[in-house]
């Protein structure tokens, strides 16, 4: 058993997570990189002034290429190169499968022999593993799933998180 | 909504593979009954998948895992093809909603069940149950964990 999948309280923002802007208000967001809602979720953040962290919430069951993407991603951060992979999975759904993967890599200038071994190490599968059950233990039920000041929004923000997010 | 300590109702329903399920054959293991409205609706299906997602973590805790709600077993059948899911789901279409009543989580005035996640022990008493507070709000996984990681008073 790999520990305890009981209720727990969302893991505090580490040196692990991938961290972006610098706005007074901290988003952390779960997300699933085949998930179509995630992408439009985080468009909606984008323009914001909020420090963002994004965590992997991959169902693979209703998204056969979640876990795989998310590696993907975590190979990248291996290269220093999280956010380039995180957005160009967001900017294009269409194109998910492996020789997109490399294509991806590719265009980012990544070193491509240490990207494919990165993305299917045991040490990224666990991160990515971590990210999920972590998530599961704060009662993270789908996605986006959308943390803030420790209070959990399901689904696309509202526009009255929108509204508080850009004040 | 059914108290732990009450022996769970008899019940006997289809699932999507044509299998029976009735109580007596739930005796001796620990299982986690999840009361769904519907197939298909896009609340429930998040849920079911999320469950998906941890089945093996409630199996290594010698736990099994039924989805239920008012469809027929066809329906259930495609529902789970479409999000591959594998545990099995149970039609308690005939009566319909006659189990989900018994179990007290039924809506009468919408004709579903309600979303409600019952435990019962080997020995067939309800040990843990849980309704949530709207057909919208899917109960976390972390609570079926809470329950079976629990140590078994019995």
């Amino acid at each position: 058993m790999e520990g305890s999948l009981g209720s727990a309280e969302l893991p505090p923002v580490t040196e692990e997570d991938h961290v972006r802007g610098r706005g007074a208000t901290v988003v952390i967001e779960y997300g699933d990189y085949e998930c179509p809602y995630c992408a439009k979720a985080d468009a909606m953040l984008a323009g914001l002034l909020v420090t963002r962290v994004f965590r992997h919430f991959p169902v693979v069951s209703k998204h056969p290429r979640a876990r795989v993407l998310a590696c993907a991603g975590e190979a990248a951060a291996l290269q220093g190169r999280f956010w380039e992979m995180h957005d160009s999975l967001f900017g294009d759904q269409g194109r998910l499968d492996d020789p997109h993967l490399w294509e991806r890599a590719r265009v980012l200038g990544l070193d491509l022999e240490r990207f494919e071994a990165d993305r299917r190490s045991e040490a990224v599968a666990e991160r990515v593993q971590r990210d999920f059950r972590a998530a599961l233990r704060a009662a993270v039920v789908t996605t986006p799933t959308l943390f803030v000041n420790g209070r959990a929004h399901p689904g696309l923000p509202d526009e009255g998180l929108l509204a508080r997010l850009a004040g | 909504m059914i108290a732990p300590g009450t022996p769970a109702p008899d019940f006997t329903l289809p699932d999507q593979d044509g299998n029976t399920v009735s109580l007596a054959d739930l005796k001796g293991q620990t299982t986690v009954l999840v009361f769904y409205p519907l197939d298909f609706s896009p609340v429930c299906t998040d849920q079911l998948n999320v469950y998906q997602e941890v089945l093996a973590d409630i199996e290594a805790r010698g736990a099994k895992l039924y989805g239920i709600s008012v469809d027929s077993a066809y329906a259930h059948k495609e529902f789970a093809a479409k999000g591959n899911l594998t545990m099995p789901l149970l039609a308690d279409f005939h009566p319909k909603g006659e189990v989900a009543k018994k179990f007290g989580v039924y809506i009468e005035e919408r004709g579903i069940a309600g979303r409600a996640l019952v435990m019962i022990g080997p020995d067939g008493v309800v040990r843990w149950s849980y309704v949530s507070p709207s057909p919208l709000e899917i109960p976390g996984a972390n609570l079926i964990f809470d329950a079976l990681e629990e140590p078994a008073a019995a």
